[in-house]
């Protein structure tokens, strides 16, 4: 039954992917993007990382895909519903992209990974915290600055320059 | 979904979409897209290592920063973007070649 559910969960994911990219709607391609992120947040779940998979809805779908569809209605009519966009050098893009699929999907199956044995954690979120706040303070303290400039940066690049 | 390969395999097809994406969109949030998918697989990534290495909980942590990183640059990106479209009333990537008009 879990095998049924994992897989199911990595096809929307493969499958809603290919749609981000290959849609000829840009709205469409945001709203395979939302299914991606889920499966993705899927995938997270059955890798027992629940923190993260909260933590993944909340801020990339609450934040990110919001920020995108903005920016999708505010750079488009938003009267037109079929926002088209077109591709370009989809030759060269589909061999990369094959390419790469061959390449790294052959070193995923044929590669002996060593796996170890463990049990599912009690919880992840504490350890998380305790990481965070001791082995990877300097890293959370630069992350945290990182957001505060990159929301400075944005609200200015974005406002209208009115006082020159 | 207990073997680590199968995480990888979803993994290296969501890279590669991605960089599908971002070689063939000509439209500036499209490519943003594209970015996200890369972005999300490399976390997948993070998560089975960590997971079938023991669960070690130091991929969580950089999963996390890699999402804090993904915030941060999906709002200055679209800042960008936006600010491109008042200046050359498009976002097609490919006709925005000069830093002023």
């Amino acid at each position: 039954m879990a095998d049924i559910v994992f897989w199911f969960v990595a096809f929307i994911t493969v499958f809603s992917a290919g749609m981000v990219v290959t849609s000829k709607s840009l709205l469409y391609s945001a709203y395979s993007l939302l299914f991606t992120f889920l499966g993705v947040t899927g995938l997270y779940i059955f890798l027992w990382a629940d923190f993260l998979a909260v933590v993944q809805v909340v801020v990339y779908i609450g934040g990110i895909l919001v920020l995108i569809i903005f920016g999708i209605m505010l750079t488009n009519k938003i009267t037109s519903v079929n926002i088209s966009h077109s591709s370009m050098q989809k030759g060269v893009g589909a061999v990369v992209a094959i390419g790469f699929i061959a390449s790294l999907g052959y070193m995923a199956i044929s590669s002996p990974w060593l796996q170890a044995a463990n049990t599912e954690p009690a919880e992840t979120t504490a350890s998380i915290g305790r990481l965070l706040l001791m082995d990877y303070l300097l890293p959370f303290e630069v992350a945290s600055l990182l957001l505060l400039g990159a929301l400075i940066g944005a609200t200015t690049l974005s406002r209208k320059d009115e006082d020159g | 979904m207990d073997n680590l390969s199968n995480y990888v395999l979803i993994s290296a097809i969501l890279f590669s979409l991605g960089l599908f994406g971002v070689i063939t969109r000509r439209n500036g949030v499209a490519v943003l897209m594209g970015v996200e998918l890369i972005l999300n697989s490399a976390n997948v990534n993070f998560l089975a290592f960590a997971r079938f290495g023991g669960m070690n909980m130091s991929g969580h942590v950089y999963a996390l920063f890699v999402i804090v990183l993904a915030a941060a640059e999906a709002a200055v990106a679209l800042a960008i973007i936006i600010n491109i479209f008042n200046n050359f009333r498009t976002i097609n990537v490919d006709d925005v070649s000069e830093l002023k008009q």
